[in-house]
């Protein structure tokens, strides 16, 4: 296959010779690569899969208290208790980086440290329902956000490591071996026309004693 | 500074405002990709989505994926839940590892 393209020259071979070397390296340093992001991706793909069952679990049992909130209290009271939240989320975001790969770090802070701000509304018109509700919502706020941060680390980790494994693959199983068999084509024939030439000599000494001394 | 959002219907996210997160109803919307592709590309880090929501919203959750921001994560509302959230997480081990080594125990 490789024969066909390459040029059975002396600088071809040379050529050739230090692509073979660059390409080794990068086998080598691409793969040292993926098998660190893997390491990483595999710790935090398990802590992504508690945080989520934990995460829908929390979210399962505040929806409950949710539907029995709203099925005690009219839509009208409903929102106006939560028209006017008191409590404000903000983040903020630096980045991270994992083996060239940027993962977000997120830091979050509410707008009043007080965790009673919950409750945007006076307790009079409302059911204890919806006092449960968002107190067993608040509870698992932070490991919402923890998820967040986690579960996107992990999808551009994934899309990373498929890239190198894509690249560590290539360089393995096409590269390295087309240019080995080019050296080892170019080798053979310029060893071939080298012993031709040897030959043709030999002859041309041959002919040229018989024409002078008859031997 | 960036806010974090919830969407999805009406009933499965309002109890998030009181939290101080911005929710934003998608009951009543006509064009939920138009408006989804804009919240994607405002000031927000983080936008929660049902998972009743995320299945007519396939194609642009994807879209975001491999960007750094927003992170899109999917929850569970109080009907129609897919159990995408997690499928998605199975779906990224294998694409990192070839073959799902995490959850088939």
């Amino acid at each position: 296959m490789a024969s066909k393209t390459v040029n059975p020259t002396r600088m071809e071979l040379t050529r050739l010779k230090k692509k073979l070397v660059t390409a080794m390296r990068g086998h080598k340093l691409l793969k040292d690569k993926r098998d660190e992001l893997m390491r990483q991706f595999l710790d935090l793909v398990r802590e992504n899969k508690e945080l989520r069952e934990k995460v829908e679990k929390g979210i399962h049992s505040a929806n409950k208290n949710f539907v029995l909130a709203r099925a005690s209290m009219s839509d009208q009271i409903l929102n106006t208790a939560l028209l006017a939240p008191k409590q404000e989320v903000t983040v903020e975001v630096s980045t991270k980086n994992i083996m060239s790969v940027d993962i977000p770090v997120m830091n979050w802070n509410t707008r009043t440290p007080d965790p009673n701000d919950i409750y945007s509304y006076g307790f009079a018109f409302t059911s204890a329902d919806l006092d449960d509700a968002v107190k067993s919502l608040a509870d698992i706020l932070p490991d919402m956000l923890h998820l967040a941060e986690c579960e996107k680390s992990c999808q551009l980790m994934a899309v990373e490591i498929e890239k190198t494994r894509r690249r560590v693959n290539a360089l393995e199983h096409v590269v390295i071996p087309e240019t080995q068999a080019g050296i080892k084509y170019i080798t053979m024939k310029l060893d071939e026309n080298e012993r031709s030439t040897q030959i043709r000599l030999m002859k041309v000494k041959d002919m040229m004693l018989k024409e002078a001394h008859g031997y | 500074m960036y806010r974090i959002a919830v969407i999805g219907d009406k009933d499965s996210i309002y109890g998030f405002s009181a939290l101080g997160l911005e929710v934003i109803d998608f009951d009543m919307e006509d064009n939920p990709s138009e408006k989804f592709k804009d919240l994607c590309n405002s000031n927000y880090a983080a936008i929660y989505v049902t998972e009743a929501l995320a299945q007519n919203l396939e194609r642009e959750i994807n879209h975001f994926k491999e960007q750094i921001m927003p992170a899109i994560i999917l929850i569970p509302g109080i009907k129609n839940n897919t159990g995408i959230g997690i499928t998605n997480v199975k779906k990224s081990v294998e694409q990192a590892v070839g073959s799902d080594i995490i959850f088939n125990d």
